[in-house]
């Protein structure tokens, strides 16, 4: 089970944050500062699985931006791992330039990709197809 | 609220078609300025450099999103364009609650992208029993019926995100139809949004499970995934359930794997990988413990190890997915074998997540098969000393699986290594529970076990679990079968707390001076040498300490009281009375002044602390008789009599003109605290180990086993252990004061080298080390012990095991008062009472007896004994003792004594003094359930027996010795479950049973979450040459639980209109249950409902879940329909009280 699902830059500022529990404003902030922060301490060799509290994080760095998983045990991390970049694949099947000035969409894509916790699609075209369909009438 | 929202909806039509879209006054945001004011927002942000700076422009910023969302003018696209904004602050930790309405608003009036980031806002916003919420649900259904697909997508999307759970009858039907539609993404979403209904009201959907299984089988891939997360959750909750679709799951792995889904389902060329391990998952739920099952899938599970050859990280996901199913499942070796090599390449490999994930799998397998931890010894012991602490931890979390008393100091000094470096909470937390746990289970000397304690407590500090410090002293006071062991054991650690008190101003966790401090109180007795003076003294120094809270000074406190009753006069206690009789803190003047009083009399201070009496019982005067001359006097002066709770209740109900909002709530919280103490935490909290679930029987003993200590066995151990152990009694007998540095300092403890199972061959001075690291780490593992552990019981030594004479109310009991010593400074009291003595005369009957000192309620249990009788059937007959005893049950009347009929019960394993059993006198008036044997052995039978009484579900157990010695430590646990509550312990003990006879004992179970069935397990031991230990299980239903409401048509209305949770259900009534009357008068009798009128075809009945939730039930008939409405203060009862309802209209 996925717990949240974290997006956040070397500055320690949140760009995307999805909450599969329900978790109170105040905490989360609190707990993003934390996550980065353990995130942030570990070099490229160590490994990018981290046990935090009691679930774990599974983070990826890609130049300045972390994406970060919070899992509990059931999870396997591996596949987790493989989903972070399965996902930034999809970003940049979509975007273009910059992506976070589209928090909306950026959104709009996790949802397809993951729904309560669960891993509910993972093939590219179906992630999208939703979108495209939006954006398409938006313009006619 | 409401109002206002309705208000400015309407408003809103109107001023809609006033403006072109993007042409409003406030400035015409069109697409591109839209999507440049986040950035702007975000830029501005991520140039500052405070948070103060940050919290100003957020503020600013809400003001502004504030008057544009509540402008009449804003255009939608603005509203949208606001949205996101507003979700960008609140990401940033910045409430913006007042953007909460318009998300909806959005949602209800937007088109497309807007509506789409309307119902994003609301499921980013809104939590799940959000009030909001309800005003989604219009929306929600009609976005469902439009023409629109992508309306019907998003609307489908946001219900299985976020659904209020009350309304779920509302949009059901409509989602139900989604499943036949043509499109696969909206026949997906739909099972989607079922995945979500199942989760947060699985009786809702329950009549739907024939669809799961037609998604199962749809024709797309995307749709029968969807079906997969449903599936995985009922299998977990119920695997026997789903074993015939075990076949249809390998088909699909099988085409999975095979590569017959389209191309597009491929990551990386690995087909649909995450569909791969969730398949998986499934399989390994529906194998385990099933050979038969375990066979159908083995085929299938050998060609994903096949398939999985690319060296990729989704590759090495699978694969050990596939290799946690395999040892999962019901083993084959070859499968085992190729399982293995995997791990070995994971474990060896270069790449530190693969090696983390292989000692994540080796710690998982290793239970099962303990060879494999020998075979990578080498790189187990590298990896506990990699930099990395992740590996570290890892590494440890395996090495806690393995550890038998051999091995058990090396392990925890790496443990405690590895606990000094970190700062974690949680870490702390969970080390030292382990630590504590192996170091009592597997201890291999005293001082070892003090150090290694001493050593716990220091670092773990206050932040330990509260168990830990607890069970330290229980095990302590209670002592072991050897009393020269004990005292050996509380002497060591006597002296090594004088020892640590020796060095000034050292800093010491709060709980590990309160653990010396009531061990010095107890035991400091034993130093002979020791001069009380000088201990006393030490205690005062601490007493003065700036550090030392006022929670500690209470321990030591009654720590000085203690010593100092057992020495004539003393100059440092005087001059502490003197002191600390003027303090500012008035609990320190007034355990002064107690003490002072307690001095001035020395019998009774002795009297009233008596030497090493800890563990001696406390008689309770439950029924508080001492008060009855002024209950009688008050009384007598016109005082109302007392009336029980419930009582109360009833009356403040039936009277009561006004709605009542409250009261419901509160009692249930009142009545939970007023039952008093409510025994200790469950031992189970301690180990907080045993993540990952295997099927092997010890982890579940692990898990219970700091509080049964008899009944451990040891995993892995090796002989070679019985004769070190009787040669190490003899040294310790000349104990003497120990130095402090083994443990405590970090010094690597020297260990005797015992045959290592690997040939050192010239090796280099730090493999050389390594090698012998690993010959004490593996110690105790091999392929000789495997056998041992299938074959014979391995009875190793055991060195703290408990002593007999303990009960574990009585233990519970100590621990409590461990606690409460703050505020009850002298315990233990004086055993005033003489114990209850059974007395067993012959051929006469017993009278009462009383069992369960500690209990506030008394079980009067009756047990008749006739040896007149002596039939000669050899063998017990358990379904005739069975019928015979529901005859007895109903034989019980209000006389307490009861006559067996003795022709009618069937002699049991000897020829004489059958048994028999019913219901204490009052108990039998009320409904109850027949006696059932729960478990039995040829010793050894237990029979429980529910009875329903007004105000709480009581459990009777009764225990019957059938052997014809008596049995000894009969000790009887529950385990905690989550459903439920014991009262008043977990646990229940008989110090002796006596031959052919019978002992009970009650308890009082109350329901902790509501739940529609639910099963207390536990386990019950005893001793009668060897050890013995049998589980069982009880189930339970809601109906348990439920009790009828009496109250007027009146008071129904009333209550009626304050409730706010309701569910209705439409049931279809078989021809046989004729009229409403027929139906209901069913549903009282089963579920002990109260009708409280019917009127034609209308009905209203009312019932209460104990202690005091009530619910109210409206039904009308119609045309062979029966419409159920639920209301109640609750919102979880009448869900499931429907679904009791349902079955008992199926049943009938």
């Amino acid at each position: 089970m996925i717990k949240f699902f974290l997006m956040v830059n070397k500055q320690g500022q949140t760009r995307l944050s999805r909450y599969y529990e329900h978790v109170e404003i105040h905490k989360r902030t609190m707990l993003e500062a934390e996550v980065i922060k353990n995130c942030l301490s570990r070099s490229k060799e160590q490994c990018s699985f981290i046990e935090y509290k009691d679930f774990k994080l599974v983070y990826r760095q890609y130049a300045a931006l972390f994406i970060v998983v919070g899992i509990n045990e059931t999870e396997n991390e591996m596949a987790v791992y493989e989903l972070i970049h399965n996902f930034v694949e999809v970003l940049d099947r979509y975007f273009s330039r910059v992506i976070m000035f589209n928090l909306d969409r950026v959104h709009i894509i996790l949802d397809e990709m993951v729904l309560n916790g669960c891993i509910v699609e993972t093939n590219k075209n179906r992630i999208l197809a939703p979108l495209f369909v939006l954006d398409k009438m938006a313009e006619s | 609220m409401s109002d206002v929202v309705e208000r400015t909806l309407s408003a809103l039509p109107g001023l809609l078609g006033q403006h072109d879209p993007g042409a409003g006054p406030g400035g015409g945001p069109g697409r591109v300025s839209a999507t440049s004011r986040l950035g702007g927002l975000i830029r501005s942000i991520t140039a500052l450099s405070s948070k103060h700076e940050e919290e100003k422009l957020i503020q600013q910023e809400q003001t502004n999103l504030k008057a544009t969302v509540s402008a009449p003018t804003t255009t939608l696209r603005l509203m949208k364009e606001c949205m996101v904004r507003l979700i960008y602050c609140e990401m940033l930790g910045y409430e913006s609650s007042f953007g909460y309405i318009h998300a909806i608003k959005l949602a209800q009036q937007g088109n497309l992208l807007e509506k789409r980031v309307g119902y994003l806002a609301v499921s980013l916003f809104l939590h799940e029993n959000h009030e909001l919420l309800l005003l989604l649900v219009n929306t929600v259904v009609k976005d469902l019926q439009s023409t629109n697909l992508v309306e019907v997508c998003m609307a489908l999307t946001v219900v299985s995100q976020i659904f209020p759970r009350e309304m779920i009858p509302a949009v059901l039907p409509l989602i139900e139809d989604k499943l036949q539609h043509s499109k696969e993404i909206i026949r997906r979403k739909a099972v989607q949004a079922l995945y979500k209904f199942y989760l947060i009201a699985p009786n809702q959907v329950q009549h739907i499970h024939d669809k799961f299984r037609k998604a199962l089988c749809d024709r797309d891939v995307g749709v029968m995934a969807a079906s997969l997360h449903i599936y995985l959750q009922m299998i977990k909750k119920n695997a026997s359930g789903y074993k015939d679709l075990t076949e249809s799951f390998v088909t699909i792995l099988k085409q999975v794997v095979g590569g017959k889904l389209p191309i597009d389902f491929n990551y990386h060329s690995v087909p649909a990988p995450w569909l791969q391990i969730q398949l998986l998952r499934i399989l390994g739920l529906l194998g385990k413990d099933d050979p038969r099952t375990s066979e159908l899938m083995y085929d299938v599970l050998d060609e994903s190890l096949r398939r999985a050859e690319i060296n990729h990280n989704i590759t090495y996901a699978i694969l050990f997915e596939c290799v946690q199913t395999i040892y999962t499942i019901c083993p084959k070796s070859d499968l085992l074998e190729k399982a293995a090599k995997c791990i070995g390449k994971f474990v060896l490999s270069p790449k530190i997540n693969l090696k983390y994930l292989g000692l994540k799998a080796l710690t998982y397998v290793i239970q099962q098969d303990p060879n494999l931890a020998l075979q990578h010894q080498m790189t187990i012991i590298e990896c506990l000393d990699h930099p990395d602490p992740i590996i570290k931890r890892e590494t440890l979390e395996l090495l806690y699986r393995i550890t038998n008393g051999q091995n058990v100091t090396v392990i925890i000094q790496k443990m405690l290594d590895y606990l000094r470096q970190s700062k974690e909470e949680y870490t702390i937390i969970n080390l030292t529970g382990k630590i504590a746990e192996l170091a009592e289970k597997y201890a291999p000397d005293n001082e070892w076990f003090i150090q290694t304690m001493n050593a716990v407590f220091s670092v773990g500090g206050d932040v330990m679990h509260p168990d830990i410090p607890n069970n330290f002293l229980r095990l302590l006071a209670e002592g072991f079968d050897d009393e020269k062991e004990d005292e050996q054991l509380r002497l060591y650690a006597v002296q090594s707390y004088l020892s640590l008190l020796e060095e000034e101003d050292t800093f010491y966790p709060q709980k590990f001076l309160q653990v010396m401090s009531w061990v010095l109180g107890e035991y400091s007795y034993l130093v002979n040498d020791g001069d009380p003076e000088v201990i006393i003294t030490k205690l005062y120094r601490l007493l003065k300490q700036t550090f030392v809270t006022s929670e500690t000074k209470a321990w030591i406190m009654s720590a000085i009281t203690k010593i100092s009753s057992r020495m004539p006069c003393s100059k440092t206690v005087d001059k502490l009375m003197q002191e600390f009789s003027t303090s500012l803190d008035t609990c320190m003047r007034q355990y002064a002044f107690e003490l002072k009083h307690l001095c001035e009399n020395k019998e009774l201070m002795k009297n009233l602390l008596p030497l090493d009496a800890s563990c001696d019982e406390i008689m309770v005067d439950a029924s508080l008789s001492f008060l009855d001359g002024f209950v009688a006097e008050g009384l007598s002066c016109g005082a109302a009599p007392y009336k029980p709770h419930h009582q109360r209740q009833e009356e403040k109900l039936s009277q009561e003109k006004a709605l009542n909002f409250e009261p419901y709530g509160l009692s249930f919280t009142s009545s939970m605290s007023s039952s008093g103490f409510t025994g200790r935490q469950s031992p189970a909290g301690l180990s907080l180990g045993s993540d990952v679930s295997g099927n092997s029987a010890e982890i579940g003993q692990k898990e219970t086993n700091c509080l049964k200590l008899d009944s451990v066995r040891k995993l892995w151990g090796k002989e070679g252990y019985l004769p070190k152990k009787e040669t190490k009694t003899g040294k310790e007998d000349k104990t003497q004061p120990v130095p402090q540095d083994s443990i405590l300092m970090g010094h690597v403890v020297d260990l005797p080298l015992t045959q290592s199972e690997q040939q050192v061959v010239s090796l280099s001075e730090e493999d050389k080390e390594k090698q012998q690291l690993a010959s004490t780490l593996f110690v105790g593992l091999g392929s000789n012990n495997t056998i041992s552990l299938m074959g014979k019981a391995d009875t190793t030594p055991q060195k703290f095991k408990k002593k007999s004479k303990i009960s574990e109310t009585q233990n519970s009991k100590e621990t409590s008062s461990f606690q409460n010593i703050a505020t009850l400074p002298f315990s233990p009291l004086p055993d005033t009472a003489p114990n209850n003595k059974e007395n067993f005369q012959g051929n006469e009957h017993l009278g009462l007896r009383k069992v369960s000192l500690s209990s506030s309620e008394v079980l009067e249990a009756s047990v008749s004994f006739d040896t007149s009788q002596s039939l000669t059937e050899a063998v017990l007959d358990e379904k005739l003792s069975n019928c015979r005893l529901s005859a007895s049950s109903l034989f019980a009347d209000s006389n307490i004594e009861v006559f067996q009929p003795s022709q009618s019960v069937p002699d049991i394993v000897a020829n004489k003094a059958p048994l028999s059993l019913c219901l204490p006198g009052e108990l039998a008036d009320h409904p109850h359930s027949e006696i059932v044997e729960l478990c039995s052995s040829d010793i050894l039978t237990m029979y429980s027996c529910k009875v329903w009484t007004d105000d709480r579900l009581l459990l009777i157990l009764f225990i019957a010795n059938k052997s014809i010695s008596p049995l000894k430590t009969v000790t009887l646990v529950f385990e905690s479950a989550e459903h439920f509550k014991i009262f008043e312990s977990l646990s229940c003990h008989f110090p002796v049973i006596e031959a052919q006879s019978m002992e009970s004992c009650q308890k009082c179970v109350q329901l902790e979450k509501i739940c529609t069935e639910g099963i207390l397990s536990g386990s019950i031991s005893y001793h009668l040459d060897t050890d013995t230990h049998l589980e069982f299980s009880l189930t339970f239903s809601l109906s348990d639980f439920i009790r009828p409401m009496k109250i007027t048509t009146e008071d129904f209305g009333k209550l009626w209109l304050s409730f706010s949770n309701d569910v209705k259900q439409n049931l279809k009534m078989s021809p046989s249950q004729g009229s409403l009357s027929v139906v209901l008068n069913a549903l009282k009798e089963k579920l002990k409902l109260h009708i409280v009128e019917i009127i034609g075809n209308e009905g209203i009945v009312a019932c209460q879940l104990l202690p005091s939730v009530p619910c109210l039930l409206h039904c009308r008939t119609h045309a062979r329909t029966l419409a159920l409405w639920f209301r109640s203060s609750c919102s979880a009862l009448p869900d499931s009280l429907l679904y009791q309802c349902q079955k008992v209209m199926e049943e009938s």
